[in-house]
């Protein structure tokens, strides 16, 4: 039982996000509940990579063959945050593009195609 | 579509969604009980094998070096794309206001800030430069010690002035840092290469364990990424403040 709850807040974080973006009618706040999607993979990997009673997949100080947590998700997941800051940096330079062309933050207002 | 329509073909598709992820989720192994022979044999055979005795970095820029290069051209095209959207259009003009330049809008910075600034800018670069370097003993590397590196500017313009940042930080030195931490990547990679091995094929001499320069390559790539992602991130910073405080309308 506690297993499921524990994932399905991987789950719960993803559509929370998806709400957020549906129902936004600010670019930034648009931005930003994407943010919140993408951390719900990294609740997932986490989660996925743990084993109980493992420490951190480092060696410096603990012998070879200590139970460790998976460190191939750990790897993936560290690129991916530094990643996601500079696309929402990219995300967000749109926006402040299409301010500057619209004069509104509103997804609404940016129907047409314009130039 | 107006906002009721859309809040239905939200929960509709909600449904369909959360649905299916928690039908996956539930084919999971129990939670702390999943079994990956890959990250078992990882762990096991890296210390030995390469001298590195962070699992997760020897991951990252050795075992799955190639893939780490592709996201790492994801965070350098993201970084492009965002200077290229905020350059200065036809209409716009780039002229610094005197005013901004030199104080932060209307507000007095006070000395405690001052001093605590320049204090931390020397702390937070040599962190940064220590995480980098270290990548391979300890938890850290170049996407890490970058980020923190990359603060030491913020922490500038935070205790000094714009004007100051520009002149700790110009803009063709940033750029030519990440360029040269995106290609020393790849050129890390010919290493390999010239010794008639696989691209990326960690070829140096492991070196001995715990040292700073063991790990063969994986010193050499987290160098050229914690460049490239200071670089990058820095970037980012001057751009969106020239976009806030420099570029104007006609």
């Amino acid at each position: 039982m506690l297993n499921i709850f524990c994932y399905s807040i991987a789950a719960w974080v993803l559509l929370i996000g998806l709400y957020g973006v549906v129902t936004s009618r600010n670019l930034i706040h648009l931005v930003l509940c994407l943010s919140v999607m993408e951390t719900s993979t990294y609740v997932l990997l986490t989660l996925i990579g743990y084993r109980v009673g493992g420490t951190a997949p480092v060696f410096a100080d603990i012998p070879v063959g200590t139970k460790a947590v998976d460190p191939v998700v750990q790897a993936l997941m560290l690129t991916d945050v530094v990643v996601e800051a500079t696309v929402m940096a990219l995300l967000l330079a749109l926006a402040v593009q299409a301010h500057k062309r619209t004069g509104s933050l509103d997804p609404h207002d940016l129907r047409a195609l314009q130039g | 579509m107006n906002a009721r329509a859309r809040l239905l073909v939200f929960a509709l598709g909600a449904l369909l969604l959360g649905g299916a992820y928690m039908a996956a989720l539930s084919q999971l192994a129990p939670l702390g009980r999943g079994a990956s022979a890959y990250a078992d044999i990882l762990n096991r055979v890296c210390v030995r094998e390469r001298h590195i005795t962070d699992v997760v970095t020897a991951v990252n820029f050795d075992y799955r070096g190639f893939d780490t290069l592709g996201e790492e051209f994801i965070m350098f095209t993201a970084v492009m794309g965002a200077v290229l959207l905020l350059r200065r259009g036809k209409d716009e003009v780039q002229a610094p206001q005197e005013d901004e330049l030199t104080s932060r809008r209307g507000r007095r910075r006070s000395d405690a800030v001052a001093l605590a600034g320049v204090v931390f800018t020397a702390v937070l670069l040599l962190f940064g430069s220590y995480v980098i370097t270290h990548g391979q003993l300890t938890p850290g590397g170049g996407f890490q010690g970058g980020v923190i590196a990359s603060t030491a500017l913020w922490l500038v313009y935070l205790s000094g002035s714009y004007k100051v940042m520009r002149q700790v930080g110009p803009k063709p030195l940033v750029e030519a840092a990440e360029a040269l931490g995106a290609a020393g990547y790849a050129l890390v990679g010919l290493i390999g290469l010239f010794q008639g091995a696989a691209f990326l094929q960690n070829t140096l001499p492991p070196g001995s364990i715990g040292s700073p320069f063991s790990g063969g390559t994986v010193p050499l790539i987290d160098i050229a990424v914690g460049l490239e992602v200071s670089g990058g991130f820095v970037l980012l910073l001057l751009t969106f403040m020239e976009e806030v405080l420099e570029i104007r309308l006609h």
